[in-house]
C-alpha cells in the first residue's frame, strides 16, 4: 500500500491537538513551539504533493479509498486534482503562518493552540474529501474551532460575531445537506465521483433546485453579495491569526465548492444560473469596492476588499458559460482560481500586517494614524507593497489573476458590458487603497505614536513568504498556470456534458 | 547584439534590489551603483542605435509568458528605429538626470531611497519600450505609473505631495481602465497581442471596425492619463511637489511621454480607424490649447513648466492623430532633451534661492550664468527659434497640419502662447531688477555636478533636432519610419510663419516684462474674469471635485448605511425572527406540549396517589386483602 500521504496530512495536526492537550497549560512556549512544528510537517508535506502532483491529467491523484459504513455506501475517499492541490499549500501555509502569528496570546493558550490545530485539519480534510458525507464532516468540523477562536480570543463583540457566523454559515451548510440527501436519495452514492459521472442523468428542476440549495451554502462562504455581512463582523471581532485562516482559506471553500461540487455535479444548473450567477461577481466587485472606500477601521477596509476581490473569482466561474464556444473561455476560469491562491496571500498578508499595528497601537482606526511611514519604514515598506498588490499592480499575483478573468469575461460577446463595469473596479481598488496608505503612512507625522515599534523579526519571517510568493507568481505565473490547467479543461468539459 | 538588449533594463533592476536591500546604508555606494547601472545601459543603449542606423531591419525575440487555450501572453522585446531613439532618449536623460541628484539630493535624509527609486523607474521606462506586445506594455505602464507615485510623494510628510501621488495614480488609473478594455478587447477578437500580429490582424479586418474603434480609442485612453492629455491632465501640475529631478526625469521627459509612444506605436491602429485618429488629433490640440494659456498667467516657475508640458504632449498626440508619425516622435525626442533641461534648470534656481514663485524672483542671470545661458537655449528651442532642435521639430507639427485648417490656426495660437510664456518666464526670473533681495543675495551658481547635465542638454537643445533638417534627405523620417518614407518637402513658407509668430510671442513679453510697455497688472485688470479663469486652471480641480470626488465618497458612506442598515438588519432581523419563533415555540412547549405532558404526569401521579394508598407494607393487611379477595371471589361464583 502506498503511503497514505493526505490522511498523514490531515491527522497530524488532529494528533497534534491531542499532544498539546497532554501539556501542562501554563507551558506556554512549549505549547506555542509543539503546535507551530507540528504544522510544519503538513506543510512539508503539501510541498512534497506539489511537486509530485502529475499535472498532465485531471485524475484524482493520491487517492485513498476504503469503505467507512457500508451499510450507507459511505466511504473514507481521498484525493486531489489540480483544483484542490494549490489550496492545500495554501492553507498548510497560512496556518503555519497564523501560528506564528500568534505567539502573543496570553489568554488560555492551550485551548487556543488546540482549536487552531483542530481547525487546520477540518481545512485540509474538505480540500481532500471525495465522498460527501466525509465532505460534510469536515466542512463542519471546522466552524466548532472557528466559533470558539472568534468568542473566546476575538474582540469586544466578540460573541455576537462569533454566533452571526456559526449560525450563519450553519444556516447554508443545511441546504447543502439537503442537496446531498436529495442526490443520495436519487443514486444511493455519496461518491463525488460517481454523482459527477451521473451529473447528466439529473433532471433539470432537480438540478436547478440542488444548485440552488448549494449556492446558499457556498455563497455565504464567499461570500457573495448580497450574503456578506457576516464577514465584516466576523473579521474586526476575530483575532489576527483567525482572520488571515478566515480570509485566506474560509473563503476560498466557498469557490472550491462551486468548482468541485456544483458545477460538474450540475451542468445543467451551472449554464442555467450562469448569468445571474457573474452579474453577482460584478455587483460583488463594485460594491465591495464602495463600501471599501467608505471605512474607518483598517479591518474593514481589508474585509470588505476581500468582497470585492473575491468577486472577481465570481465574474471568472460565471461568465465562463454565458454564450460560450467549447474551452474558449478557460482563462476566467483560471483567473478565478489564479485569484482564489492570490488573494488568500495577499489578503492573509494585509491582515497579517494590520494585526501588526494593533498589537502596538491598539487601535485600528485609519484617522489615528499619519506619517508613520517616517517612524515605521520596514512596516510601511510591506504594508504599502501588498497595498500594490491588492490594487492589482503588475508584477504581483493579484493583476495576474485580475487580467486573465477580465480576458476571460469579455470573450462573451454579451457579457462585454457587465464586464466594463468591472473593470471600473481596478480604478475604484486604486481609491480606497491609496487613501488607507495615504491617511496611515503618509502626512505629517502623528507624535502621538513616537513610542511605536518597528515590525519585529518574527513578523517580518511571518510575513516574507507572502510576499516572495505573490512576487514570484506575479512575475512568472506559469508553474501555477500550468498546475490547474488539466483539471480546469476536465470541468470544462464536465459542464458542457 | 540586440539578442542581450534585455540587459538595458536589467541593470537598473538590478541596481534598485542592491540598494534596497544591500547597500541602503551606503549613500555613495548607492548612488555609485544606480548611475554606473545607467552609464551601462546609456553606452548599450547608443550601440544599439548606430547598429539600427546601419542596419534598419526589426528585431523581435518573445518567449511564451502563460498559455491558455484562446491566448498565449508573452514577454518580448521588439527592437526598431523607434525603440532605438526612445532607448537613447530616457538612457541619456535618466543619467543626467541621477548625475544632477548627486548635487541636488546631497542632502536629503532619504538620499540611497531616491536612488532606488530612480533605478526602478528606469527600470520600468526601458522594459516599456523594449516590450512587444500590449500585455507587456501594459505591465510596465503601470510600473512606471507606481515609481511616478513614489516619486512624486517623496517628501510624503508634506501633506501637499502625499495628496499628489495619490492624485496622479489614481488620475492615471482612470485612463489605465480604458487601456485595459482596449487591449483586451484585442485580445479577446484577434487571441493575440503581439504588436506585429495584432497590426497585421487590424489590416487585414480580423477585428469588426466598431470594435477596433473601441479599442483603440480605448488605447488611447492610456495615453490620456499617462501624458496628462485633458479632461485628465490634472495630476501633472500637482505632480511637481515630487523633487525636481524626478520632474524633468519622469515628468517632462520620459514617462508623461509614454502615452505618446503608446500611440506612435499603435500608429497601424489608428490608421484603420479614422474617427479614432480623429478623436486622438481633437484631444491634442483642445489639450495643447488649455494648457498653454493656463501657463500664460501662472507664478510657480515648476508649474510653468509642467503646463508647458502638457501643453507640449498635446503637440505630439495632435500630429500623431492627423498621421504624422515622424512629427510626434521627432517632438517626443526633442522636447525630452529641452524640457529636462528647462526643469533642470528651475531646480538649479530653486536651489538658489529656495523659493517658486518667479515674482520674488529677477536679475538672476548675474549670479547663474551657466543656468541662465542653458535655460535661453532651452527656451529657444521650446519656442522654436532657428536653428534649434524645437524649431525643427514644430516644424514637422505645423507641417502635418496643412490641410486641416482649424488645426493648423489653433496650433500657430499655441505657439504663439508658447513663446510668449517661456519668456515671460526667463524675463521675470533672470532679467530685471532682483524682486526679493534676500534670495538674491544668497544666490548662487549650482556646483559641477548640476551645472554638467545643464550643459549637455542644453547642448543636445541645439542640435538633437538637426537629424530631421529637409536638406539631408529627411535623415530622420526615413530612419524613424521605415514603413512609409516621408517625402515631406522643406515648407519654406511654414519655416516662415512659425517663426515668425514665435518671434512675435518673444516680442510681446518683452514689452510687458523688460520694456514696461504693456504693465500685466492692467492687462489682467482689463480682462479679469479671463485672468481668474486662467490663474485657476480654469477650475478643473474644483469642478472634479464638486462634480466626480465628493459625489462618489458620498454614495460610498451611502452604500455603507445601506450595507449595515439594510442587509445586515435583514440578516440579524432574520436572526430575530428566529430567537422570537423559538421563544414562543418555548412558550407552547411549557405550556401546551409541556402542559399535555405535565398532564398525563399529574394524572399519573394522581391514580398513583391513590393505589400508593393501598402499598401500606403491613402483612397483616395483605394477609387480609388476600382473605377479602377470594372470600369476594368465592362469593362471586357461589352466587
Amino acid at each position: 500500500m502506498e503511503f497514505p500521504i493526505l490522511s498523514v496530512m490531515i491527522f497530524t495536526p488532529l494528533l497534534g491537538m491531542i499532544i498539546v492537550m497532554m501539556i501542562n497549560k501554563e507551558k506556554h512556549n512549549l505549547i506555542k513551539w509543539t503546535s507551530t512544528l507540528i504544522s510544519v510537517l503538513p506543510l512539508i508535506l503539501s510541498l512534497i504533493i506539489l511537486f509530485q502532483y502529475d499535472s498532465s491529467t485531471a485524475e484524482m491523484q493520491f487517492v485513498e479509498k476504503s469503505s467507512w459504513i457500508p451499510s450507507l455506501s459511505i466511504q473514507y475517499f481521498l484525493g486531489v486534482d489540480g483544483l484542490s492541490v494549490p489550496m492545500l499549500f495554501l492553507t498548510a501555509l497560512l496556518s503555519t503562518i497564523s501560528l506564528i502569528v500568534s505567539f502573543h496570546i496570553q489568554k488560555r493558550v492551550k485551548e487556543y493552540f488546540a482549536f487552531f490545530l483542530l481547525l487546520e485539519a477540518g481545512m485540509m480534510g474538505v480540500f481532500c474529501a471525495l465522498d460527501f458525507f466525509l465532505f460534510y464532516i469536515f466542512w463542519e468540523v471546522m466552524l466548532v474551532p472557528m466559533y470558539f477562536l472568534i468568542g473566546v480570543w476575538g474582540g469586544p463583540r466578540k460573541e455576537y460575531a462569533a454566533i452571526k457566523f456559526f449560525l450563519y454559515t450553519l444556516f447554508g451548510s443545511i441546504f447543502m445537506l439537503v442537496g446531498i440527501l436529495v442526490l443520495y436519495l436519487k443514486t444511493g452514492t455519496l461518491d463525488m465521483l460517481e454523482l459527477i459521472e451521473l451529473g447528466p442523468t439529473y433532471s433539470h428542476a432537480m438540478q436547478n433546485w440542488i444548485w440552488v440549495a448549494f449556492f446558499l451554502a457556498f455563497a455565504i462562504k464567499v461570500p457573495i453579495f448580497p450574503f456578506h455581512t457576516w464577514l465584516p463582523d466576523a473579521h474586526v471581532e476575530a483575532p489576527t491569526a483567525v482572520s488571515i485562516i478566515l480570509a485566506g482559506v474560509l473563503l476560498k471553500m466557498g469557490t472550491y465548492g462551486f468548482l468541485r461540487i456544483s458545477y460538474p455535479m450540475l451542468p445543467h444548473g451551472t449554464q442555467f444560473f450562469a448569468y445571474p450567477f457573474a452579474i453577482l461577481g460584478v455587483i460583488g466587485i463594485i460594491y465591495g469596492a464602495l463600501v471599501s472606500m467608505a471605512q474607518k477601521d483598517l479591518k474593514k477596509l481589508v474585509a470588505y476588499s476581500s468582497v470585492s476581490h473575491m468577486g472577481y473569482c465570481v465574474l471568472g466561474m460565471g461568465v465562463f458559460f454565458i454564450n460560450s464556444e467549447g474551452a474558449a473561455h478557460i482563462t476566467g476560469l483560471a483567473g478565478c482560481i489564479f485569484q482564489m491562491f492570490s488573494h488568500g496571500l495577499i489578503t492573509g498578508a494585509l491582515f497579517l500586517l494590520v494585526g501588526v499595528l494593533y498589537d502596538r497601537a491598539h487601535t485600528r482606526e485609519i484617522a489615528a494614524f499619519g506619517g508613520l511611514g517616517a517612524k515605521l519604514p520596514v512596516y510601511t515598506a510591506l504594508m504599502t507593497a501588498f497595498a500594490m498588490a491588492s490594487l492589482g499592480l503588475p508584477g504581483m499575483s493579484g493583476f495576474v489573476a485580475e487580467f486573465m478573468v477580465f480576458v476571460g469575461a469579455f470573450a462573451s460577446p454579451d457579457f462585454q458590458v457587465m464586464t466594463g463595469i468591472a473593470v471600473i473596479g481596478v480604478v475604484l481598488t486604486a481609491g480606497y487603497i491609496l487613501r488607507m496608505v495615504q491617511r496611515v503612512f503618509l502626512g505629517e507625522f502623528n507624535v502621538k505614536w513616537k513610542d511605536l515599534t518597528e515590525i519585529n523579526g518574527r513578523e517580518i519571517f511571518a510575513v516574507a513568504p507572502l510576499l516572495i510568493l505573490t512576487l514570484a507568481l506575479g512575475v512568472y505565473p506559469k508553474p501555477l498556470v500550468n498546475m490547474i490547467s488539466a483539471t480546469l479543461e476536465n470541468i470544462v468539459y464536465l459542464v458542457m456534458r | 547584439m540586440r539578442e542581450f538588449s534585455w540587459i538595458i533594463p536589467a541593470l537598473p533592476l538590478l541596481s534598485f534590489i542592491l540598494i534596497i536591500f544591500f547597500t541602503r546604508e551606503n549613500r555613495k555606494l548607492s548612488s555609485g551603483i544606480s548611475i554606473a547601472s545607467i552609464v551601462i545601459g546609456f553606452v548599450y543603449a547608443v550601440a544599439l542605435l548606430l547598429r539600427q542606423i546601419g542596419d534598419n531591419t526589426p528585431f523581435e525575440m518573445t518567449y511564451a509568458w502563460a498559455v491558455f487555450p484562446t491566448i498565449t501572453l508573452e514577454v518580448g522585446i521588439w527592437i526598431d528605429a523607434l525603440t532605438t531613439i526612445m532607448l537613447v532618449v530616457v538612457t541619456t536623460v535618466s543619467m543626467l538626470v541621477q548625475i544632477y541628484s548627486l548635487g541636488y539630493m546631497h542632502d536629503d535624509p532619504r538620499y540611497s531611497r531616491y536612488y532606488s527609486y530612480l533605478s526602478l523607474f528606469t527600470f520600468s521606462m526601458l522594459g516599456l519600450v523594449l516590450a512587444n506586445n500590449f500585455f507587456l506594455i501594459f505591465v510596465f505602464w503601470e510600473l512606471v505609473g507606481l515609481t511616478s507615485y513614489l516619486l512624486i510623494g517623496f517628501f510624503f510628510e508634506k501633506k501637499s505631495a502625499a495628496d499628489a501621488g495619490k492624485k496622479a495614480f489614481i488620475t492615471t488609473r482612470i485612463g489605465d481602465f480604458g487601456f485595459m478594455i482596449g487591449v483586451i478587447l484585442v485580445a479577446a477578437y484577434m487571441g493575440t497581442l503581439n504588436y506585429q500580429e495584432v497590426f497585421h490582424g487590424a489590416a487585414n479586418g480580423m477585428i469588426p471596425p466598431a470594435i477596433l474603434t473601441i479599442a483603440a480609442i480605448g488605447i488611447f485612453c492610456g495615453a490620456v492619463g499617462k501624458s496628462a492629455q485633458f479632461p485628465l491632465h490634472v495630476w501633472l501640475p500637482d505632480a511637481m511637489e515630487g523633487p525636481t529631478p524626478v520632474s524633468a526625469l519622469i515628468h517632462a521627459a520620459t514617462m508623461v511621454a509614454a502615452g505618446v509612444y503608446l500611440v506612435a506605436r499603435s500608429m497601424e491602429l489608428y490608421m484603420h480607424s479614422e474617427t479614432a485618429a480623429m478623436v486622438v488629433a481633437i484631444i491634442g490640440i483642445i489639450t495643447s490649447l488649455l494648457a498653454a494659456s493656463i501657463a500664460l498667467v501662472q507664478n510657480d516657475i515648476k508649474r510653468i513648466l509642467a503646463y508647458s508640458t502638457v501643453s507640449q504632449l498635446g503637440y505630439m498626440i495632435m500630429a500623431l492623430g492627423l498621421s504624422s508619425f515622424t512629427a510626434g516622435t521627432l517632438h517626443l525626442m526633442t522636447h525630452a532633451f529641452f524640457k529636462a533641461c528647462l526643469f533642470l534648470c528651475s531646480g538649479s534656481v530653486i536651489h538658489a534661492v529656495h523659493t517658486q514663485n518667479v515674482q520674488s524672483m529677477g536679475g538672476l542671470r548675474h549670479k547663474m550664468p551657466i543656468t541662465y545661458a542653458t535655460m535661453l537655449i532651452a527656451t529657444l528651442s521650446i519656442a522654436g527659434i532657428f536653428p534649434f532642435s524645437g524649431f525643427w521639430s514644430k516644424d514637422e507639427i505645423v507641417a502635418s497640419t496643412v490641410g486641416h485648417p482649424i488645426f493648423n490656426v489653433l496650433t500657430l495660437l499655441v505657439a504663439f502662447m508658447t513663446a510668449f510664456y517661456m519668456f515671460r518666464l526667463i524675463f521675470l526670473t533672470f532679467h530685471g531688477k532682483p524682486r526679493d533681495e534676500h534670495a538674491y543675495e544668497h544666490a548662487h551658481e549650482s556646483p559641477k555636478s548640476m551645472t554638467f547635465p545643464l550643459i549637455v542638454l542644453a547642448i543636445l537643445s541645439i542640435c538633437a533636432g538637426w537629424v530631421a533638417i529637409p536638406w539631408l534627405e529627411h535623415g530622420y523620417s526615413m530612419f524613424a519610419y521605415h514603413h512609409e518614407p516621408h517625402h515631406a518637402h522643406a515648407h519654406w513658407d511654414i519655416m516662415i510663419i512659425s517663426t515668425l509668430v514665435a518671434v512675435a510671442g518673444i516680442g510681446l513679453a518683452w514689452l510687458m516684462y523688460i520694456k514696461g510697455a504693456i504693465s500685466p497688472q492692467k492687462l489682467g485688470q482689463r480682462f479679469k474674469a479671463l485672468y481668474t479663469l486662467l490663474l485657476n486652471k480654469w477650475y478643473f480641480d474644483e469642478i472634479y471635485d464638486a462634480a466626480v470626488i465628493k459625489p462618489v465618497l458620498a454614495f460610498t458612506r451611502g452604500l455603507w448605511t445601506f450595507d449595515g442598515g439594510v442587509i445586515d438588519w435583514i440578516v440579524n432581523a432574520f436572526g430575530r425572527f428566529t430567537v422570537w419563533l423559538a421563544k414562543v415555540k418555548q412558550w407552547f412547549d411549557q405550556h401546551i406540549v409541556d402542559g399535555a405532558v405535565n398532564g398525563i404526569g399529574y394524572t399519573i401521579w394522581g391514580f398513583g396517589a391513590i393505589i400508593r394508598q393501598v402499598q401500606t407494607g403491613k402483612v397483616q393487611f395483605y394477609g387480609f386483602a388476600i382473605v377479602f379477595g377470594l372470600v369476594v371471589i368465592l362469593l362471586a361464583r357461589v352466587i
